[in-house]
């Protein structure tokens, strides 16, 4: 960690006085935005019911309601998690990261990797050259995947939107249980030896790794990094959560109570792999899955076998397993979407039992 | 001048095959710049975060748009 304020030079004085001009500006966005999120109830309500001529109760109000309820909720609470989490990640690069994984035992190893996939700054697209990069460094196969496996589930959109719209308690049951499976997953790959299920090409001359200078940050250049991360992120993906919260307002004020505990409830023993297997080959992100989820779950469907379809919709997709033919053989990818699969079941089931 | 920019096509990648393509015009550098999508090319420079930069066999930046003056800074010298 370094900053400006560490270590005194002829500019300390500037950065002192900016950094305060940054602390100030910052409280006062902080108090303006709990300001306005604490007043979104009343005005949703007062948009709905008397500037639009909706009448109260009726199905066409709860779901505009709803709508203009959860859309600047949602953008608002995905604004400040997509910044605190960009500011961490400033922490964090993939070279990092995989100096630090390599050479790791096992088990620690897929805790650890699970754990830095959900801070360390990665693309989805790249996820080719950083299995190989990995790879090819001395980070074990299954430490890999538990990373790959964690890095697109648990994301700060996802933990964002779950805390948003169905409270801290399933986004903590999320975080926890999308661990679990990517440190699971990751650990049964390796204890499988699938190494020659990697394609050959990746093995057989591995290019020297390429060591960039690493960049000195201030607080500054962490903040401004975060707030890239906001423009980024919620310029990617306004659009699927508007669609999103629009089905959800769609299901929330049309579809009658208590139509989804046939189909998705608990008392179903199929609910579960049904999920499952209807979520693997959707592709969305989180953002688009999420508010549909939480108008699923106000109509009687059961929480676990809700859970059990996002994770699949989100952390196995069609279009990965094709990016991800590139480098691993067929049999590398079955066992690959099976381990996982296998886990999402077990946190269904689970989750449908205890609660 | 050869410019490579490595990524397999998502929305970064474009983009800063668009801003290093702005940058040469702007300059008047003599360069050719190409975008390099095959993975195991991608792979063979040795970078693991796409989208990257390479100058003259030279990886510049990985794994990040990178901004203009930057490019600039690479191009220009």
């Amino acid at each position: 960690m370094s900053s400006h304020t560490a270590q005194p030079d002829p500019v300390g004085k500037k950065a002192h006085m900016m950094m305060g001009l940054t602390l100030i500006l910052g409280a006062a966005a902080t108090v303006l935005w709990w300001l306005i999120y604490q007043s979104l109830p009343g005005l949703s309500r007062w948009l709905t019911y008397h500037l639009l001529p909706l009448k109260n109760g009726s199905h066409l109000g709860a779901s505009v309601e709803f709508f203009l309820y959860d859309t600047p909720k949602v953008m608002m609470l995905l604004v400040l998690v997509v910044f605190g989490v960009g500011i961490i990640r400033s922490f964090f690069t993939p070279e990092k990261t995989r100096a630090f994984l390599s050479g790791k035992s096992e088990l620690a190893g897929n805790v650890m990797a699970a754990l830095l996939g959900i801070v360390t700054p990665f693309c989805s697209c790249s996820a080719v050259p950083l299995f190989i990069g990995f790879v090819t460094a001395g980070v074990p196969l299954g430490v890999t995947f538990s990373f790959l496996i964690a890095a697109p589930m648990v994301n700060e959109i996802a933990l964002g939107l779950l805390y948003g719209l169905l409270g801290w308690k399933v986004a903590a049951i999320y975080l926890g249980t999308g661990l679990f499976i990517a440190i699971f997953s990751g650990w049964v790959i390796g204890r499988l030896k699938l190494e020659h299920q990697i394609e050959d090409w990746v093995t057989a001359n591995p290019a020297a790794a390429v060591s960039l200078e690493e960049e000195q940050m201030t607080w500054n250049d962490r903040l401004v990094y975060g707030w890239e991360a906001v423009k980024e992120i919620i310029g990617r993906v306004w659009i699927y959560v508007i669609l999103g919260i629009a089905v959800g307002a769609g299901i929330h004020g049309f579809v009658p109570e208590g139509v989804m505990a046939s189909i998705m409830g608990k008392g179903s023993w199929w609910s579960v792999p049904l999920s499952v297997t209807i979520g693997i080959p959707m592709y969305s992100n989180a953002a688009g899955v999420i508010p549909v989820v939480e108008a699923l779950l106000g109509k009687g469907a059961a929480l676990g076998s809700v859970l059990a379809f996002m994770m699949s919709v989100i952390a196995l997709s069609l279009p990965e397993m094709v990016i991800l033919r590139k480098v691993l053989k067929p049999r590398l990818i079955a066992v690959f979407i099976g381990v996982v699969a296998c886990g999402i079941l077990f946190v269904g089931y689970l989750f449908n039992m205890i609660l | 001048m050869e410019i490579k920019v490595l990524g397999p096509g998502c929305a970064k990648c474009t983009k800063t095959e668009k801003l290093v393509q702005e940058v040469v015009r702007e300059n008047n550098v003599d360069a050719s710049v190409e975008k390099v999508t095959d993975m195991m090319q991608i792979a063979s420079y040795g970078v693991f975060g796409t989208p990257s930069v390479i100058v003259d066999g030279e990886v510049k930046c990985s794994g990040k748009v990178p901004k203009k003056d930057e490019i600039k800074s690479w191009i220009t010298q």
